[in-house]
């Protein structure tokens, strides 16, 4: 019954105002595309949104620390009610950084194997397991942190660390069992995931002529494996990236194994610091005065920013590889 | 338009309507109270409010263990019928929620704990001690102090490790309040707050953090509520009061240093910015038996009711019964919690405080 179909009279209407403005009739194509692209600009204003309601937030601490806020060295929100953030991005950048370090070589291996030796079936079981690991909340993290890793970490490692590379500064100090490296291997363990499994991508998505043309030169498996990882660097540098951003933005298990302790630097990797999230988690539930609320924002703020500059960094990269390889693709 | 899509989508709307409708008439209509506030008197307040829906179907309370900092904000922004914090109002804070009473609802005790090996409970702390301690003064476990008040024992010369809370909270109001009426020093550099700038030590999140902290790293020191303390059977120190004792933490030693601290109470309206067990027994010699660093936990309500927005005499009503019957029979439930019972002095103050409730200018307890 084609009269059936026919829409009702108000739908009529709605469709003339609509061609009026927008020139176009309300067709569902159209509807749909008018949907999806006011949801998709909805992503701006909810970023728009975020930066104006965290300087707005801040605002009493940018006005009375301007810069010294970023450069400043002290948090004391009962006496001089001063706050400075400085040991906190040193705090976040290293144990980041440290993540990378035990947590990148790790990934790439998973990535590579599942790229390039894995079979399928024992390939699919690796990736379920590893993305499964991006699952579990990051409390849990920190509570195995505290019960399991700390005390395994403390009886068993860190001592002999300490007797062979005692000598070096960095190894030497006493040893509380969280601190400054469990933080590392907590973050590296977190990172895991996204590294190896974009790498994995990454990986696969080198052409196979490449590998072809390596083994008919007469290279071995792990020389084919060279190539293909040199041939992926910049996406494996975006992987990289994306891990760092997560390692950056990580609250809950590493407030609970860093130790939060508040200074411009620690004594040595055993000690304990602090990092910019971990104050936030720490301190906002109970800032009871305007000042103390504004720089806890203020410190969002801040986040928010090495993030950002963070996540682009990885856009940059992921962008140039990706051209790369449609390039190659292309001849 | 297609009937076959709009008959069930009626359909459906019927159904759920009239299932929220009977929902809403075959019940006597219930009065929720709205609370929010500190995190210590939670498992109190939510046995409180438990136990009251037995004696009241109709009356549904609903708590919102989200700090005291942000109970503080729900009731300075009226968005909650209570608030409840560890803390009283400062006076800024009293003054942006002007006419907010004041109602001790329980009291909690914070206790230091240490992990020497083959030491048990009992080793004896002074204020001094322990603010030389937690501002790094005091490095060694057998420091000349230390060994002269506690001769029984045989300390060891290991350096003492510190470990504090990290998060803002109560508990860590409460000590440094304490140290700072003890040491001079403490008062002007580190001071008291819910967090401070710590001299020296390791932070963990949490009760469980700091104990964490603490049962992993031997010759250690920290603080906790003595509740936590109490249920993970921690091995706690003995802190000397200005009568010279070295008190055990117990509910009776808070108990009895609150009902010392009962008289110097201001009224309910008034602001109650000053008021702390602790810095009214510290400096009492007569306070025998009373444990030192021992606070009030206090329930937030506005005097005159009908400033909250969505406030109506019954739910007025309501809350002041509430609030009458947790300082009266719920107290009851304290023990088994391991919280202390209000003494007799703090409730008579809180019945006063309860008679000045109003709705509309309209008296709501009348007993």
């Amino acid at each position: 019954m084609k009269s059936s179909r026919k829409p009702p009279v108000f739908i009529h209407n709605l469709n003339v105002k609509v061609h009026k403005i927008f020139k176009k009739p309300l067709t569902g194509d159209y509807a749909f595309k008018l949907l999806a692209a006011t949801f998709a600009s909805i992503i701006f204003l909810i970023l728009g949104l975020m930066i104006y309601e965290l300087i707005k937030g801040s605002q009493l601490s940018l006005q009375r620390f301007g810069i010294e806020f970023l450069i400043g060295t002290k948090w004391d929100p009962a006496i001089s009610q001063v706050f400075g953030v400085l040991p906190l991005i040193l705090g976040t950048l290293v144990t980041s950084a440290i993540a990378l370090l035990i947590g990148v070589p790790i990934s790439l291996c998973i990535g590579l194997a599942l790229s390039e030796y894995a079979p399928k079936r024992f390939g699919f079981a690796i990736s379920f397991l590893v993305e499964l690991l991006a699952a579990v909340p990051s409390v849990i993290y920190g509570l195995w942190g505290i019960f399991t890793l700390i005390p395994f970490l403390r009886n068993n490692v860190y001592a002999y660390l300490q007797g062979i590379l005692g000598f070096i500064p960095l190894f030497s100090g006493p040893i509380y069992g969280g601190g400054v490296l469990t933080g590392g291997i907590i973050l590296a363990i977190m990172i895991i995931p996204t590294v190896s499994a974009v790498s994995r991508d990454v990986f696969s998505a080198v052409p196979n002529t490449q590998r072809e043309a390596m083994i008919s030169l007469g290279a071995t498996k792990w020389e084919t494996a060279k190539n293909v990882i040199s041939y992926a660097r910049s996406g494996v540098i975006g992987a990289i990236i994306l891990g760092l951003g997560r390692a950056v933005g990580e609250t809950m298990a590493i407030t609970m194994v860093i130790g939060n302790k508040f200074q411009l630097l620690p004594s040595s990797l055993f000690d304990a610091w602090y990092t910019m999230s971990a104050i936030i988690a720490n301190e906002f539930t109970e800032a009871t005065y305007g000042l103390y609320v504004s720089a806890l924002i203020e410190v969002g703020l801040v986040l928010f920013f090495v993030a950002l500059i963070i996540n682009v960094l990885a856009r940059l990269v992921v962008w140039r590889s990706l051209k790369l390889v449609r390039g190659i693709a292309r001849e | 338009m297609n009937y076959k899509i709009v008959i069930p989508i009626v359909a459906i709307a019927i159904i759920v309507t009239s299932v929220f409708a009977y929902q809403y008439l075959s019940k006597p209509q219930t009065i929720t109270l709205n609370g929010a506030g500190a995190t210590f008197p939670f498992p109190l307040i939510d046995k409180w409010t438990a136990e009251y829906h037995k004696i009241k179907p109709d009356v549904q309370v609903n708590y919102q263990s989200i700090g005291s900092g942000g109970g503080i904000k729900q009731h300075t922004e009226k968005t909650v019928y209570f608030g409840a914090s560890d803390a009283p109002l400062t006076e800024q804070q009293f003054a942006d929620a002007p006419n907010t009473l004041h109602i001790p609802m329980t009291i909690g005790g914070v206790v230091p704990t240490y992990n020497v090996p083959g030491m048990s409970k009992g080793l004896k702390f002074t204020g001094e001690i322990l603010a030389d301690i937690f501002l790094g003064k005091i490095t060694k476990w057998n420091d000349p102090r230390l060994m002269a008040l506690n001769p029984e024992t045989s300390l060891p010369n290991h350096d003492i490790i510190v470990v504090h809370r990290s998060d803002g909270s109560g508990t860590t109001f409460v000590f440094t309040n304490y140290l700072s009426d003890i040491s001079q020093e403490w008062k002007t550099t580190v001071g008291k707050s819910t967090s401070v700038n710590w001299p020296t030590g390791l932070g963990g999140k949490g009760n469980e953090g700091v104990t964490g902290l603490i049962s992993q790293n031997p010759y250690s020191i920290g603080y906790v509520e003595f509740i936590y303390a109490k249920k993970n059977n921690l091995t706690w120190g003995y802190v000397q009061n200005a009568a010279g004792e070295f008190v055990e933490p117990s509910l009776e030693s808070f108990s009895t240093a609150a009902s010392f601290a009962a008289v110097t109470l201001p009224r309910g309206d008034e602001s109650w910015s000053r008021v702390s067990i602790i810095d009214s027994i510290v400096n009492n010699t007569q306070a025998t038996g009373a444990y030192p660093i021992t606070s009030f936990s206090y329930f937030l309500v506005y005097k005159e009711l009908n400033v909250l927005p969505n406030m109506n005499e019954d739910a007025a009503k309501t809350l002041v019964e509430f609030l009458w019957w947790t300082i009266h029979d719920g107290q009851n439930f304290s023990a088994e919690l391991v919280y202390v019972p209000l003494p007799a002095e703090v409730v008579t103050h809180n019945e006063a405080t309860i008679r000045m409730i109003t709705f509309n200018g309209q008296q709501l307890y009348k007993g």
